[in-house]
């Protein structure tokens, strides 16, 4: 149970590959790999939290008033995430303000809140969050580096400013003297790039199977 | 306890209840948690504005509270509001923010001058320009607004306060000509601005 609601968050049932939810934030932040890590991180915090709130209340609240009950909620939570960080983590906060405000938008959050959080244990649900989070993070990570590479030969550039001096080590500059491809930073690169990983994605899918059992000749 | 519960919550009453006191309870989060940080958060910004400040002048250039010693000046698009520096009381140079229209809107930039009008820095304090392109301003990203410097309205014609494409004095970015052009506005017309105003700045009265 705990390894498929892991399984399902990192690939089965990737919040970007599979769901295709949250598609807004992703074409918004991932032109480069450290964006895409911020923006994921910070989706994974909120995620955890709003699927904990919302599995400890799923008792107390009647079907027909969830949504709205959910959406307040989460709006709630990020707003207060937002005000927090900005007090008590000014730095962090000028790296990742612009995206915490874009998480309330995140259709993702909610979708988990009702499709998973609102019918199961709190651990259960603050697992999942945790999965899902981190299957979105890979996900932008991932993008981002493409786009980023593609775009402007370097990988996670000002990776340092997100996530401290002791990470400048993973600032590489790939192609030096790199002209650079507006067209992958742009948004239409994120389409391109989605695209292809899921036409990636599907082909992986649909490899034939391994031939252990090869299925008896049918006679025609 | 939970056949109860579970008999309750069917009832219409026990919806709105639930929504009114989830209402509520987010109101009542929200106003702690702004009670919570509000101080904090008007000294950090107050923190990086005096960072900012002091980026766009020398070290050592003032020796006044930037912050403290403010001026409202009339131009025609409004009031500015301009911070004087001063070294031993006299007023030896101002910051004050200007803006122009860019790719996607307003880029605000700050910017220092010394009392003879020449560019002591410029620092962009806010825009929305396209990452990876446009934010090439940023001096988090590359050096080029450090290009002002030294610049002023005598030693530039204004014919050359533009960017190179348009026969200025200026680099334009590969694949960005609207935002260094918009910021090369806006650095004219703050020069253009203090020039205009220069005595009443300069002036050294200590309004508020």
């Amino acid at each position: 149970m705990k390894l498929d609601v892991l399984k399902d968050g990192l690939w089965h049932n990737n919040v970007v590959f599979s769901q295709m939810l949250a598609l807004c934030p992703t074409m918004a932040v991932t032109t480069s790999g450290s964006n895409g890590l911020g923006m994921g991180l910070a989706t994974t915090a909120v995620l955890v939290c709003s699927n904990l709130l919302v599995a400890s209340i799923r008792h107390l609240v009647s079907p027909q008033v969830r949504i709205p009950v959910f959406v307040v909620l989460i709006a709630t939570l990020v707003t207060v995430v937002d005000l927090a960080l900005n007090a008590w983590l000014h730095e962090l906060y000028k790296v990742l303000g612009l995206f915490i405000a874009l998480i309330v938008v995140n259709c993702a959050i909610l979708g988990r809140a009702e499709a998973f959080a609102s019918k199961n244990t709190v651990p259960a649900a603050a697992l999942d969050g945790l999965a899902m989070g981190l299957g979105f993070t890979a996900a932008l990570t991932l993008i981002g580096l493409i786009r980023e590479l593609l775009g402007s030969g370097t990988l996670f550039a000002q990776a340092s400013l997100l996530l401290g001096p002791g990470f400048r080590f993973l600032e590489t500059t790939v192609l030096p003297d790199y002209g650079g491809v507006l067209l992958m930073i742009l948004p239409p690169g994120g389409f391109l790039v989605l695209g292809l990983l899921l036409a990636a994605r599907r082909a992986w899918e649909a490899r034939p199977a391994p031939r252990a059992v090869s299925p008896a000749p049918t006679s025609a | 306890m939970s056949d109860g519960l579970a008999r309750l919550r069917l009832g219409l009453s026990w919806q709105g209840v639930s929504l009114g006191l989830m209402a509520l309870l987010a109101s009542a989060a929200l106003a702690i948690a702004n009670d919570l940080t509000r101080e904090r958060i008007a000294a950090a910004e107050a923190r990086d504005l005096q960072a900012t400040l002091a980026q766009v002048l020398p070290a050592g250039f003032a020796d006044n509270d930037l912050l403290a010693d403010s001026q409202r000046v009339g131009d025609a698009g409004g009031e500015r509001l301009v911070y004087r520096a001063r070294r031993s009381g006299r007023v030896v140079g101002a910051v004050f923010q200007s803006a122009a229209r860019g790719y996607a809107a307003d880029i605000v930039l700050l910017i220092g001058v010394d009392a003879g009008g020449s560019l002591l820095g410029v620092r962009v304090v806010k825009h929305v320009e396209t990452p990876g392109l446009g934010d090439k301003i940023e001096i988090g990203k590359s050096k080029w607004i450090l290009g002002f410097e030294g610049k002023s309205l005598a030693s530039l014609p204004a014919a050359q306060w533009a960017v190179k494409k348009d026969g200025g004095a200026f680099d334009q970015f590969a694949g960005a000509t609207i935002t260094p052009r918009a910021v090369v506005k806006a650095v004219k017309g703050g020069l253009d601005f203090f020039a205009a105003h220069r005595d009443e700045i300069l002036d050294g009265a200590k309004a508020k």
